[in-house]
């Protein structure tokens, strides 16, 4: 089975004119085993003019050759650019260790493309633990682009971080306006505390006289208590039609012992969620921008 | 209109002054690398200021649907700490190259001492190197003398006038600076330099040939609307509007796109990655939009929500 470096080096290939996919060839050999880090500086520096920003091309059997050689791996939505960054990175190889100091010296005078580029890359780095205080660090920022290069189609959040640190991401998410489907693992993260900061959230802006994602109710439905499921209840009786459909859907997710009942009262939304004609991801396609 | 506003330091200005920004037309900035009022004292501060150049004050210009780039050196006061410049000399190279740096600067000199000579030289044999465009800031104190000498150290480095932009011009300098094939900035900015109806007199007598308007503004008394407001003043003088074009857009335009990091394109056509990216929905795609009007934001200004 290829590793995610050649499956990178031949996408380029592929869709590269000659000269700049001579000139990433040249600059991979260069940095492979070099003893300073000074070429792949500037290197990586120089992918946005030699490579350029097109969107990678990929095939549906590319998409599963990525998800084969790393589970989790989703380079649909890639530029070249990004793709380029982070397989000089990888070609730069060295120790585990010599690798995370490197990269860490390179997120320290990253300009925003690499950020994202090397957030992005998370997934394929040598000895993942090593990586979770960078991407915690990656989720404090308070450009939206980094966050979801670290959040979303990203398998790295779910594996590695605690349970603190997955809340923490899954919350931000929607406090700053991003969207919570694309996160990889969310079903198997949910957790009760998770639960409990969605609905205070959620109280938090009913209380200011705002709105509240849709999304939010699909992390309270399988742990929800007593109060979580009255909240439920009011978004099935007052929210708006798209709320009213993500409530139906927590209902029926939730074990709780009211939970049936309560989605009883609407015995049309009832049906819907039942037969499978409302689910979060028809939902997700039909209100949630694209990212 | 669309504005350009080659020399401005967004680090020390606010959203609101974005947000009046894109309304008002600018849709692309410079933010040249300076000093920020107080010295800074290690490299690690100097390291930390140049990455918020490439990146969270991008970040930042791109939510208004405005393109930042920067260029990036070691400004003449700071270059006087003899320690500090060694060392950030040494980091240069790590941001020359990056995306949107569009020129090594803004370099030159503010006391005209031995060690802003050593720097400022330095900065160009870098700049040559790998093949870069120059911003220079000229002095405030022995201003004409100072800005000859930047020209003369220019030249004997072997630089092409026209890949190097003089800034901070006025009527002493302004003669000079053209007849050698420099460009020509003028910046907008009350009291220390140049007021716009003076800058109305120097397009009358100089016309619009390598020159350019910019704000510089910064964390003094200074107007980040100053490059649309002057091209409003002109058009109420009288001034022809090729000539108002030209030095609110065209030329800070042709100037910085020499260097390849620059493009017309960037904010006309944005790549569908910074899309999906940096630039949600279509701020940035402001030509559709429908102008906001100055009352309505006015009002808008009362209810913080």
């Amino acid at each position: 089975m290829p590793t995610p470096a050649q499956l990178l080096q031949g996408w380029l290939r592929r869709q590269l004119p000659g000269d700049a996919a001579g000139w990433l060839e040249a600059q991979a050999a260069a940095v492979g085993g070099a003893e300073t880090d000074r070429a792949l500086f500037l290197a990586i520096s120089l992918v946005h003019r030699r490579i350029g920003k097109a969107d990678l091309a990929l095939s549906a059997a590319d998409i599963a050759a990525a998800e084969a050689t790393r589970p989790g791996w989703r380079p649909a939505g890639w530029s070249l650019d990004q793709a380029a960054r982070i397989f000089l990175l990888l070609a730069a190889g060295g120790s585990p260790t010599r690798f995370a100091e490197r990269l860490e010296q390179m997120f320290a005078t990253a300009d925003v493309g690499e950020l994202i580029a090397f957030y992005r890359g998370l997934p394929l780095y040598p000895e993942q633990p090593r990586y979770v205080q960078r991407a915690g660090e990656g989720l404090r920022t308070n450009m939206k682009a980094v966050f979801e290069a670290v959040a979303h189609n990203n398998p790295y959040p779910a594996e590695q971080f605690d349970e603190h640190r997955w809340n923490q991401m899954v919350v931000k998410a929607l406090f700053i306006g991003s969207t919570l489907y694309p996160i990889e693992g969310l079903e198997r993260r949910w957790n009760p505390d998770l639960t409990h900061m969605l609905c205070d959230y959620a109280h938090e802006r009913w209380a200011a006289g705002r709105t509240v994602s849709y999304e939010l109710w699909r992390g309270v439905g399988p742990h929800a208590d007593k109060a979580a499921v009255d909240d439920l209840a009011r978004v099935l009786d007052n929210g708006g039609p798209v709320e009213r459909q993500a409530a139906a859907l927590a209902l029926r997710e939730s074990p709780h012992r009211d939970a049936a009942s309560i989605l009883g009262r609407d015995p049309d939304l009832a049906a819907a969620v039942h037969g499978g004609r409302i689910s979060w991801d028809a939902l997700a396609a039909k209100h949630s921008a694209p990212t | 209109m669309t504005y350009i506003d080659p020399h401005i330091h967004m680090l020390a200005r606010t959203t609101a002054d974005y947000e009046a920004m894109a309304a008002a037309g600018v849709v692309a900035i410079i933010e040249p690398a300076f000093w920020i009022g107080q010295p800074r004292t290690s490299v690690g501060s100097y390291i930390d200021y140049l990455s918020t150049l490439v990146g969270w004050e991008r970040f930042r210009a791109a939510q208004f649907g405005i393109r930042h780039y920067c260029s990036i050196g070691l400004n003449s006061k700071e270059a006087n700490n003899e320690r500090l410049a060694e060392e950030v000399m040494q980091i240069l190279p790590r941001f020359l190259l990056k995306e949107g740096v569009v020129a090594v600067g803004e370099i030159g000199y503010d006391e005209q001492t031995p060690a802003e000579d050593k720097y400022f030289r330095a900065q160009l044999e870098l700049a040559k190197e790998l093949n870069m465009l120059v911003q220079i800031h000229t002095p405030h104190r022995d201003k004409k003398r100072g800005t000859s000498r930047s020209m003369d150290v220019c030249i004997e480095h072997k630089l092409a006038p026209d890949r190097v932009v003089v800034d901070h011009n006025n009527e002493e300098t302004a003669q000079e600076v053209l007849d050698r094939g420099f460009w020509a900035g003028f910046t907008i900015y009350p009291g220390t330099k140049m007021g716009n109806e003076r800058m109305v007199e120097i397009v009358r007598r100089y016309g619009s040939e390598h020159i350019f308007i910019n704000s510089s503004a910064d964390w003094g008394v200074s107007d980040p609307l100053a490059v649309p407001k002057t091209a409003q003043l002109m058009r109420e003088r009288g001034i022809a509007e090729e000539h108002i074009r030209r030095v609110t857009y065209e030329n800070a335009l042709k100037a910085f796109t020499a260097g390849g990091q620059m493009a017309e394109s960037d904010w006309l056509s944005p790549p569908a990655i910074d899309q999906r990216t940096l630039f949600e929905g279509n701020s940035v795609l402001r030509g559709g939009q429908e102008p906001r009007i100055e009352g309505k934001r006015t009002k808008e200004r009362m209810l913080i929500e």
